[in-house]
């Protein structure tokens, strides 16, 4: 039998998850946040793309949890439950949270990658999930791409190249 | 609101007037025929926004500016990297730069953030000419990046009433290089959901 590997892809404010052999990808990581939770063991697991701190700044009745770092991290949990993971098995990388212009202003938007990165270690740290590492920060945009098999995130930028941490 | 026919049709007049005059003082300070395209006005949601002007990893020039006063919102200017150097080769006589250059000259980085400021200023007087609306938009920021990682930070304050955005999209292009997507420079304006009352109030059709 041939297996092909897909890449599953991820969209700003989306979530979704990932068996071995295929990977899970976003890309265009600017002021929003990357967080993938894993399975070493089970090589499953789950990305999900934040673009805002908190949801008590959402102002609509409908909402997609996805868009937020505390609901967005707790529905990824709950996919991957579905999955028969065990929530105190999973790990954390994340990547984003850059601050794409610099402006002298005190507006709270124009800080919202640090603001992301924060709410995201809180809310990982609140779920007893290990943050094993991270690319944070920063002035540049990122393209984030996960191997369940190896566990590694490729990190791509226009600026400083490719990594994986 | 209800956001009917001619609402769109009124956002594609802004479009039309304020992609008209930047355009007008690109050509006047190049020296070179531009044209523009009709502007597209559209309801999308964030994942449609993301894959305007070529998608979202592609790497691109981007001006950003907020906008603030009667009219709240956030404007872009992007242009793709080729088309990019050849305004800048041209402003500042240096057929050497370029911005993919890991060491992109100074003076080059500058003329771009001056472009930006001139072009974004034409728009934006025009707009608030054609409205008699006031507004004060910020000093542009200037980013070689992700189109994606720039745009984004356009959808933060539009991401927290809403999924979708409408976004006013005019492109320009050089005359003799022709009018393909790849050539093409995106201006993008974003007003925050709570500023279209306020347009269409200006303009007598709220």
């Amino acid at each position: 039998m041939i297996s092909t590997k897909n890449v599953v892809k991820v969209g700003i404010a989306q979530l979704d998850i990932v068996k071995s052999p295929d990977t899970i990808r976003t890309s265009g990581l600017g002021s929003c946040v990357g967080v993938v939770l894993y399975d070493e063991t089970k090589k499953i697991a789950g990305l999900v793309h934040v673009m805002l701190p908190d949801s008590s700044l959402g102002k609509t009745s409908t909402m997609n949890l996805a868009k937020f770092a505390d609901t967005g991290i707790e529905a990824l949990i709950e996919r991957l439950k579905l999955e028969g993971i065990q929530p105190y098995r999973l790990k954390a990388k994340i990547a984003g949270g850059a601050q794409m212009f610099q402006f002298t202003t005190d507006k709270d938007t124009m800080r919202i990658g640090p603001r992301n990165v924060e709410a995201v270690k809180a809310e990982l740290k609140k779920c007893g999930i290990p943050l094993v590492a991270e690319d944070t920060g920063g002035n540049s945009g990122r393209t984030i791409e996960f191997n369940p098999e190896t566990c590694l995130l490729n990190i791509r930028t226009v600026n400083q190249g490719v990594c994986d941490i | 609101m209800k956001i009917t026919s001619l609402h769109l049709d009124i956002l594609k007049e802004i479009g039309n007037i304020g992609a008209a005059h930047a355009a007008t003082s690109l050509s006047s300070l190049l020296g070179r025929k531009i044209d523009m395209r009709v502007p597209n006005v559209n309801m999308v949601n964030f994942t449609e926004m993301m894959e305007l002007a070529g998608g979202s990893e592609t790497v691109v020039v981007g001006i950003y500016l907020r906008i603030e006063g009667n009219v709240e919102g956030s404007m872009f200017f992007i242009l793709p990297i080729e088309q990019a150097n050849r305004f800048i080769k041209r402003l500042i006589q240096d057929e050497e730069f370029d911005f993919t250059n890991s060491s992109v000259s100074e003076i080059g980085l500058s003329a771009m953030q001056e472009l930006g400021n001139i072009l974004s200023g034409s728009y934006l007087s025009a707009l608030s000419d054609f409205t008699g609306l006031k507004l004060y938009p910020t000093v542009p920021g200037l980013a070689v990046d992700m189109f994606g990682a720039i745009i984004s930070i356009g959808l933060i304050e539009i991401s927290q009433v809403s999924d979708q955005v409408i976004v006013i999209n005019t492109s320009i292009f050089e005359d003799e290089v022709g009018n393909c997507e790849e050539v093409q420079g995106h201006f993008i304006l974003l007003p925050d959901p709570e500023s279209f009352e306020s347009i269409f109030k200006a303009l007598g059709v709220a």
